[in-house]
């Protein structure tokens, strides 16, 4: 399962990444594995998508959250 | 304490006094909207020097302490880690580490965190702690931190960090003078200590990487450094050809964990988050359930609602469009007939002259050229500031991302690509708000090809002209059309222009977008106007020099060299001063006063002076470098259509779009005009080649037109262009980028008509 696969409003848990290489700045903005995540909306154009992680809301595009496997909680 | 005094200015800028080495050096770091610009400007106030880094678009912003404290403040770009991804983003590191030319590493760092954000703002504290130096922590937004339910306790996390905590609300100057007594304490605080661990496959791998560097880096700094060339390849970089050693044992080292399958790239961000996330939650209390919704929460259902969001955007661009392009006028106006005046006066006090015509038409009208533009800058910064301050910049980039990353640019380049439709001056100056210095480069390499206002009176006099009257399908006039064309014709382009750009030039660059959504705050007016003061000040004095410099240079061109009076014309002029100096004195013998003789043939002759004087403008611009360059360039100008005359306009035009007009006025002898000029336009018309051809058809005005839209005629774009890229080198590209698209186009649209049988 991917983040794509989450609705907004539902938490995840991060399990993974599914590319050897993640994007090291939003490991750094803390895109950890074990993290919590929740999908807050989809743009109003249907990408990026507001994330809310670590008590702040970060905002990534559909190409980088399918890479990032997650858990439901 | 007494210091040597030949100690004194003796670093990077001499004279500045902020070299000084007597005197104590504090970097200011944090992530990007927590307060640190409000932190600098209140701790400096308006004791504040900006310049660049070398080689990068990155500001180098110094500021002293107030008070008798010799104490100087560097404010470092706001940043979510030290690891950089690009050359601007090393800035930090290499200032922390001392790395920068003639400049000595801070004496202490002092780092402000968003109290209601620990986990993700204390990752850099880390950084910063490793780098060696004394640091303070400035637990900044503590008021936030409280309304959403967070309670921290802070002498538990001092004693963790092993660093003092000042806990503050900078926007209520709430803790302020804690941080200060902190920054002024004889004693620095001492050096913490590493508390986090790193995976043991790379703890084993550092210490041979720490030896490399003896001799080469501090000893203090040599963990963080041979940390960061290990996991991050823009650190690496640099030391193949410093220390080829080095670099090839980095390599070795890369080779032998990526053997063991060791997630080394990431072993640095796990080893951190590893350490703060269980710290963090030991000293923060949470007293609401973090399902509940913030009012932020709650105004970001309406503001990026799928429906309202981009509607209210809409009407956010449309006021900001309005304001910029309509509200900016009557104070550009007032400039404008300002400098008109001074110089009206200054030709009134002093004798007719060359020195006068300096003064007047080189050195005041330069001076106009760059205070012209004022009025759009303040205006256009002070909603870029309302927008940041309020963390709605962020969400406009939400809404509009998909839309801009079909050419490879972000959300955020929305505003400044439109702002530049006024005027691309204060559009390029916004490209400021774009995190990405790729994106940034892009959006100001494009804005120049948006249809900015200096345009549309040449639009204006030529479809009037030219293109024929008439509507098309009843509702819309054919020369309306033309016009939207001629806007639609610089969009298209600005964004052919983006997408080639991003996959030439920047090919194969990551390409990840992640951009945080900050909490909505009441707008602070007082750092809103300190914004629009800092980029007018930066505008006048870095772009101003070189428009002024230019306008006078122009100015040269036009009025050298200074020909004989042609012989026709002389003779008129005498048979005419011989015709008033008669008519003058008949009059006074026919009992007329003195005075009233001199007024009535004033009157009289005032037409026929008028057509005199203006036929000598005529002349001496033909003969003058840029008559010269005019006729020069016909052959390469004429397969577009152009003759001597409208290349002539040309280059004039490059002090500013609309000089065109008043140059093809002058050329054409009909004195000083507008656009509107019903004059100006029948003498373009009847203009004819020796074998009896019209100079202008429709299709050479169309040419023209097309040439308008795409060429950089304007001076004051490379000047701002050069000032923001800190380099000659993209000014120049885009200059011929966008003359050789306006040649081709032009050349292809006058041809392909010629063929077609339109001429």
């Amino acid at each position: 399962m991917t983040l794509l696969d989450m609705k907004p409003g539902q938490r995840s848990r991060i399990t993974g990444w599914s590319t050897p290489e993640p994007p090291s700045r939003l490991l750094e903005l803390g895109m950890l594995p074990g993290t919590e995540v929740e999908i807050v909306r989809y743009a109003p154009l249907g990408d990026p998508i507001d994330l809310k992680v670590r008590g702040y809301h970060l905002s990534i595009r559909k190409s980088e959250a399918g890479h990032v496997q997650v858990e439901e909680l | 304490m007494e210091k040597p005094v030949s100690n004194r200015h003796s670093a990077s800028e001499p004279g500045d006094g902020f070299g000084d080495k007597s005197r104590r050096r504090i970097a200011l770091i944090g992530n990007p909207n927590v307060g640190k610009t409000t932190v600098f400007n209140i701790l400096t106030g308006m004791r504040q020097k900006v310049g660049n880094y070398p080689g990068v678009t990155v500001e180098r912003k110094v500021g002293s302490l107030a008070g008798k404290d010799a104490i100087d403040i560097i404010d470092l770009p706001g940043s979510y880690s030290l690891s950089p991804k690009s050359l601007d983003e090393r800035i930090a590191y290499d200032v922390l580490m001392g790395h920068i030319k003639d400049e000595a590493a801070p004496d202490m760092v002092v780092c402000v965190v968003d109290a209601s954000n620990l986990e993700r703002n204390l990752y850099v504290v880390t950084q910063v702690i490793d780098v060696g130096l004394p640091v303070i922590v400035a637990l900044n937004m503590t008021d936030a931190a409280e309304e959403a339910g967070l309670h921290i306790d802070v002498p538990a996390l001092q004693e963790a960090l092993g660093v003092p905590i000042v806990a503050m609300v900078a926007s209520r100057n709430e803790g302020i003078g804690k941080l200060k007594y902190q920054m002024r304490k004889e004693d620095l605080p001492p050096r913490a200590t590493r508390h986090w661990a790193i995976m043991p496959a790379v703890d084993v791998v550092l210490p041979p990487l720490m030896d490399a560097l003896e001799g080469k880096v501090a000893e203090k700094g040599r963990f963080i450094e041979a940390l960061q060339c290990l996991t991050n390849d823009t650190m690496l970089e640099h030391w193949e050809e410093r220390a080829p050693d080095f670099h090839a044992l980095v390599i070795a080292t890369r080779e032998k964990l990526e053997e063991q399958k060791a997630p080394f790239r990431q072993a640095e961000i796990m080893g951190r988050y590893g350490w703060l996330s269980p710290l963090v939650a030991s000293v923060t209390t949470r007293k609401i359930d973090p399902a509940h919704r913030t009012v932020s929460d709650k105004i970001d259902a309406v503001l990026t609602h799928r429906v309202a969001g981009p509607l209210l955007f809409g009407l956010l661009l449309l006021l900001i469009f309005q304001a910029v392009f309509s509200w900016a006028e009557p104070a550009m106006d007032l400039i404008e007939s300002g400098v008109v005046n001074l110089g009206l006066g200054v030709r009134s006090t002093f004798p007719g002259g060359l020195v006068t015509d300096l003064v007047v038409d080189g050195m005041i009208a330069g001076v106009g050229n760059v205070a012209v533009f004022l009025p759009q800058i303040l205006l256009l910064f002070f909603f870029l500031g309302l927008m940041e301050d309020t963390g709605y910049m962020a969400r406009s980039a939400f809404i509009m991302d998909r839309l801009m990353s079909q050419v490879g640019l972000g959300g955020g380049s929305v505003v400044p690509l439109l702002s530049s439709f006024a005027c691309a001056i204060p559009g390029i100056m916004a490209a400021r708000t774009l995190a990405n210095p790729r994106d940034r480069l892009i959006t100001i390499m494009v804005a120049p090809l948006m249809s900015c206002s200096a345009r549309l009176p040449v639009y204006t006099l030529f479809i009037a002209a030219f293109l024929p009257t008439g509507t098309v399908l009843g509702l819309f006039t054919f020369q309306g059309m033309a016009m939207f064309s001629m806007y639609l014709l610089g969009t298209v382009m600005a964004f052919v222009a983006a997408f080639v750009l991003r996959r030439i030039v920047f090919k194969g660059e990551s390409s990840f977008f992640a951009m945080e959504l900050p909490p909505y705050r009441m707008p602070r007016f007082r750092q809103i106007f300190w914004r629009m003061i800092d980029r007018s000040k930066a505008f006048v004095v870095r772009a101003g020099k070189i428009i002024f410099g230019m306008s006078i240079i122009l100015w040269m061109l036009a009025r050298f060299p200074i020909s004989e009076a042609e012989p026709g014309l002389a003779a008129q002029r005498a048979a005419a001063d011989q015709r008033a100096e008669s008519s003058r004195i008949e009059m006074i013998d026919s009992g007329m006063s003195e005075d009233a003789a001199v007024r009535a043939v004033e009157a009289e002759m005032a037409d026929e002076y008028y057509t005199i004087d203006a036929a000598e403008a005529a002349y001496q611009i033909e003969h003058s470098f840029i008559g010269m360059l005019g006729h020069t360039l016909e052959p390469v100008m004429r397969p577009l259509g152009f003759d001597w005359k409208i290349s002539a306009g040309i280059i004039s035009a490059f002090a500013a779009r609309e000089v065109i007009i008043s140059a093809l006025a002058t050329i054409y002898s009909v004195g000083d005009v507008d656009e509107d000029s019903p004059l100006l336009r029948d003498k373009l018309k009847a203009d004819t080649y020796e074998d009896g051809s019209p100079v202008y058809t429709p299709l050479v005005a169309v040419s023209l037109l097309v040439f308008f839209v795409l060429a950089l005629q304007c001076m004051s774009t490379l000047a701002i262009a050069r000032r923001e890229t800190n380099t000659w080198k993209w000014p120049a590209v885009m200059w011929l980028y966008m003359t050789g698209l306006a040649y081709l186009f032009s050349l292809v649209i006058y041809q392909g008509g010629m063929a077609l049988g339109w001429g």
